[in-house]
This record gives C-alpha cells, sequence and structure tokens, in this order.
C-alpha cells in the first residue's frame, strides 16, 4: 500500500454516486490503483461491484465525483471517451463475443475502426492476441465452436490486442463450468506477470491470494475494507466482512 | 350440351383470342409500369423504414414519441385511404402513379421501421457494451456489430410485408395509373370482354410466385421460423 501513494495511480476514482431512480447504488466511492497493481473487488451481489467498473470506462456514468485514467479525465466533457476506451479494456460475465465473427474478426474489429489499423496490421496483432490466450489455432471459428472457456479467452484477446493501459475483468469465470475456469485464471496471471494494470470482480478466492495486490470488500455501495489478500480473507477487521469471506469459502 | 355451352360462353368472355391478341401488349407495359412502383416502394420504403429505426437508437425522446405515433398512424389507415388522400388531398396533386409509389412507400417505411427496431432491440445489451467498451463509436456500433445480428431476424418478416405491401401498386388503377390491374380493367371496358383481366392475373402471378418463393428461401435460410424452438 505504501508503494500505491508514492506512485501516481492509473486509475484515480473518487467519491463517486450513481442512482438508478430511486436506488442509491454508489455511495461515495474511492478506488485508487497503482500502475501494475492487481485489485480484487469481493462482495454481496448487489452491492454495486459491477456498476463501479463500469464507471471506470463510463459504461455508466457516474452523477458525481470523478474518474482520471492514465491522466485522462473521463468525466471532462472535451475528452473523447471512445478514445480514452481504447485504452481501458473490459471482460464481460458473458463474454459478448460478436457471433457474427470469427474469433479473430472479433479480436480484429476495434484494432481496424478504432485504432486504425490497417486489415493486413489488424491480422497481425489479432493472431498475436489470439495465441497469448493459446488460441491463435482456433482464429477462424465463430463463437458458437468455442467452449466458453475459450470464448472468455477470446473476449480478453479482443481488450489485449488495443494494448490497454488497464483492463476490467467482471466476474470473467462465473458463467464458466468448473473445469473451464483454470484456462481463463492462466491468462489473466500472465497477463498480471507482464505487468497489465487489472481490476478484477472474483469471488476466486485462489486467484485472489495468489495474484491480487490488494482485495476490496464492497458492501451497499460503499468500500468497507480493503487490504492484502491475505488479511482481508485471513483476519479481516470489520464482522461483515469475516462474514462474507466465509460465505464465499463455504 | 348444357356444360359444353357454359363452357363455350366462358371461353368467349374470358379467353377470347382475339381480344388476348390485341391487348396483351398493353399489360405488359403494365407490368412494366407494377414492376417500376414495386421497385421504388421498396427501395424507399425500406431505406425510410431503416432511417426511422436507426433515428431512434439516438434515444431522443421527443424524437422517438414522434416517430411512433407517425409509424403507427400509416400502419393503422388503409393504403387506399392513404392513396386518396395524397392523390386528392394534396394542394398541389402528385401524378397517380407518384401518388401511389409515396402512399404505398409511407406503408412500407412504417412497417419496416417496426422490424427493424425489434430486430435492433433484440439484440442483447452486452454486444453494445462490449463495442463500445473497445472505443467503437455509437454508429459504428450499429452498423458493423448491432444490424448484422439485427438483420437476420428483420428479413423474413420484411420480406413478406414487403411483397403485400407491393401487391398494393393494384390500388394504382383506382388513381388512373396504367399498371397490370389498370392496364386490364381499361382493355376490359374497351373490348367489352374480361379476358384480359385473366391475363392482368396471369401476369401478377408472374411477378410474384417468384419474388414470394425467394421470400420463403430467404425465410428457410435465416428465419428464427426455419426450426421450432422447442425442438
Ligand atoms: N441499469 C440498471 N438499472 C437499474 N438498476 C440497476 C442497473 N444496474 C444495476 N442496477 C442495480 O444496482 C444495484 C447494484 O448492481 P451491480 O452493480 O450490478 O451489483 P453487483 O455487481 O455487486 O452484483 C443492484 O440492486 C442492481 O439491481
Ligand atoms: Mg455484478
Amino acid at each position: 500500500m505504501t508503494t500505491t501513494t508514492r506512485v501516481a495511480p492509473l486509475i484515480d476514482a473518487r467519491g463517486l454516486h450513481k442512482h438508478f431512480g430511486p436506488l442509491h447504488v454508489l455511495k461515495g466511492v474511492d478506488l485508487m490503483v497503482a500502475p501494475r497493481e492487481l485489485v480484487v473487488v469481493i462482495g454481496p451481489s448487489g452491492s454495486g461491484k459491477s456498476t463501479l467498473l463500469r464507471c471506470l470506462n463510463l459504461l455508466e456514468t457516474p452523477d458525481s465525483g470523478s474518474v482520471v485514467v492514465d491522466g485522462i479525465d473521463l468525466m471532462d466533457p472535451r475528452t473523447d471517451i471512445n478514445l480514452a476506451r481504447q485504452r481501458i479494456g473490459m471482460v464481460f460475465q458473458s463474454f459478448n463475443l460478436y457471433p457474427t465473427m470469427s474469433a479473430l474478426g472479433n479480436v480484429t474489429l476495434a484494432l481496424r475502426h478504432v485504432a486504425g489499423k490497417s486489415a493486413a496490421e489488424a491480422d497481425v496483432l489479432g493472431m498475436a492476441a489470439l495465441a497469448r490466450v493459446g488460441l491463435a489455432d482456433r482464429a477462424g471459428h465463430r463463437p458458437h465452436q468455442l467452449s466458453g472457456g475459450q470464448q472468455q479467452r477470446v473476449a480478453i484477446a479482443r481488450a489485449v490486442a488495443l494494448e490497454p493501459r488497464a483492463m476490467l475483468f467482471d466476474e470473467p469465470t462465473s458463467s464458466l463450468d468448473p473445469e473451464l475456469v483454470g484456462s481463463v485464471l492462466a491468462v489473466m496471471r500472465e497477463l498480471r506477470a507482464d505487468g497489465m494494470t487489472m481490476v478484477v470482480v472474483s469471488h476466486e478466492m485462489g486467484f485472489a491470494r495468489a495474484a491480487a495486490d490488494r482485495v476490496v470488500f464492497m458492501e451497499d455501495g460503499a468500500i468497507v475494507e480493503q487490504g492484502p489478500p491475505d488479511a482481508i480473507f485471513g483476519d479481516a477487521t470489520h464482522s461483515r466482512t469475516r462474514a462474507f469471506v466465509g460465505q464465499i469459502r463455504a | 350440351m348444357n356444360i359444353r355451352g357454359s363452357w363455350d360462353r366462358f371461353a368467349d368472355a374470358f379467353l377470347n383470342g382475339r381480344v388476348l391478341a390485341k391487348y396483351w401488349p398493353d399489360i405488359l407495359a403494365g407490368l412494366g409500369v407494377t414492376i417500376e412502383l414495386a421497385v421504388l416502394i421498396v427501395i424507399t420504403g425500406i431505406a425510410a423504414g431503416l432511417a426511422l429505426a436507426l433515428l431512434r437508437c439516438l434515444g431522443w425522446r421527443g424524437l422517438n414519441w414522434v416517430i411512433v405515433q407517425v409509424v403507427d398512424l400509416f400502419r393503422a389507415l388503409p393504403p387506399l385511404v392513404i392513396l386518396v388522400l395524397i392523390y386528392f388531398g394534396l394542394p398541389r396533386a402528385p401524378s397517380g402513379f407518384v401518388s401511389t409509389w409515396i402512399s404505398l412507400a409511407l406503408v412500407l417505411a412504417a412497417f419496416a421501421e417496426e422490424i427493424f427496431w425489434a430486430g435492433i432491440v433484440s439484440v442483447p445489451k452486452g454486444q453494445w457494451e462490449a463495442a463500445r467498451s473497445t472505443g467503437l463509436r455509437l454508429g459504428q456500433t450499429l452498423r458493423l456489430v448491432v444490424l448484422p445480428q439485427a438483420l437476420r431476424v428483420t428479413i423474413p418478416p420484411l420480406t413478406n410485408r414487403a411483397i403485400a405491401i407491393t401487391k398494393g401498386t393494384a390500388l394504382g388503377s383506382v388513381v388512373a395509373v396504367s399498371e397490370v390491374l389498370g392496364a386490364a380493367s381499361s382493355a376490359m371496358s374497351n373490348s367489352y370482354n374480361a379476358s384480359p383481366l385473366l391475363l392482368g392475373a396471369g401476369a401478377y402471378l408472374v411477378l410474384f410466385v417468384p419474388v414470394v418463393v425467394l421470400g420463403r428461401f430467404v425465410e428457410r435460410r435465416l428465419g428464427p421460423t426455419a426450426k421450432p424452438n422447442h425442438v
């Protein structure tokens, strides 16, 4: 934690509030993530984890607060959010691959239409990204021809290909059969080893213990407690954290 | 004997060789007009319907309200009523041809907008989010990700609707357009014989049977009805 205070944070979100109608979903959340840091966010369903993550690339617009990523103020109306989003990869629970395109087509779409690469350049970069997730041999497959684990790795390749400065993962293994979870987590660990800055909403405790620098426990739209994985999973300060950790361990 | 006599009278009235020989060029010309109208209606109607559906994607509330009202209006009014209103009601009356074109294109645009819109909203939200999260703009997301998926569910109903509405070109005969039915009716009143009408019906079959077959083919290739969902 002392290192994070010295280096300028790569993700700097402060005072985030978000309402959905009468529902107050984020109640003043601060989240700072240092370069190369991996933060795992845990918390009960409905506590606002996804909303927090989606505020970090403005898929949801916070009602108030600030979001600065890699020095870009996302809330500034002069910021081109589409250019900023190139620098923030996102991976979803339900993969959300484009069913009309091959695996390679999924990965190259934004390379061509956002990053402005030629079709040939995009194919080279796309193949490299697929190789990175171990799926170069599946480049021509459509999503429905791939297993869930393979689909999620293609989705990771789609985000990684744009060379983002940070990546957001929203329960990336929650809709996978247990035997496929490992392959996705392995890819995430490699990203981590390569120095990617990551925010991961996940209840995979083994992954969090092995890979996370910090675990953040959210409840009811606020961060209750955060710290190194051993502290949060071992002897959390708050009884609510301990109760929740006990639940996911069971 | 009696049956023989009825058949002769029927043949004289509907399959009169002299009348057919004299008027088939008129019917053929009418077929040309019908085809021209049909092509214009399909192109402009579908383009306008798609444009309205895309405008609706912008999510401007006032605009969306207006689009929905206009679409409902043109879906509710009988096409003949729209045609008569345009032909007789507009201060500078367009020709019968243009009136028929405009009125049926408006009807097709209204139905097409609903069909495109239903197709667009059938694409899961996650597709939008994935595309936008990589920096694709709204228009790019629509064009590259959402529409290709939406069109799969759009094409079968759109084909059916386009066929149904272009058959309405026969209404043009009411406002003096010499399309197939108009040409056949004139020929019928000039010859005091109904044979041209049978020829006209034949001309419609020649035009629309291939289109209907094509529609069925497209539907089989793309349609959700290709396989019942519960199987
Ligand atoms: N688009 C939305 N519209 C209305 N309510 C929403 C929307 N997204 C999330 N919510 C609500 O906000 C709360 C927090 O949701 P979420 O951030 O998805 O929680 P978590 O990811 O921790 O399960 C939930 O009560 C959820 O129902
Ligand atoms: Mg969630």
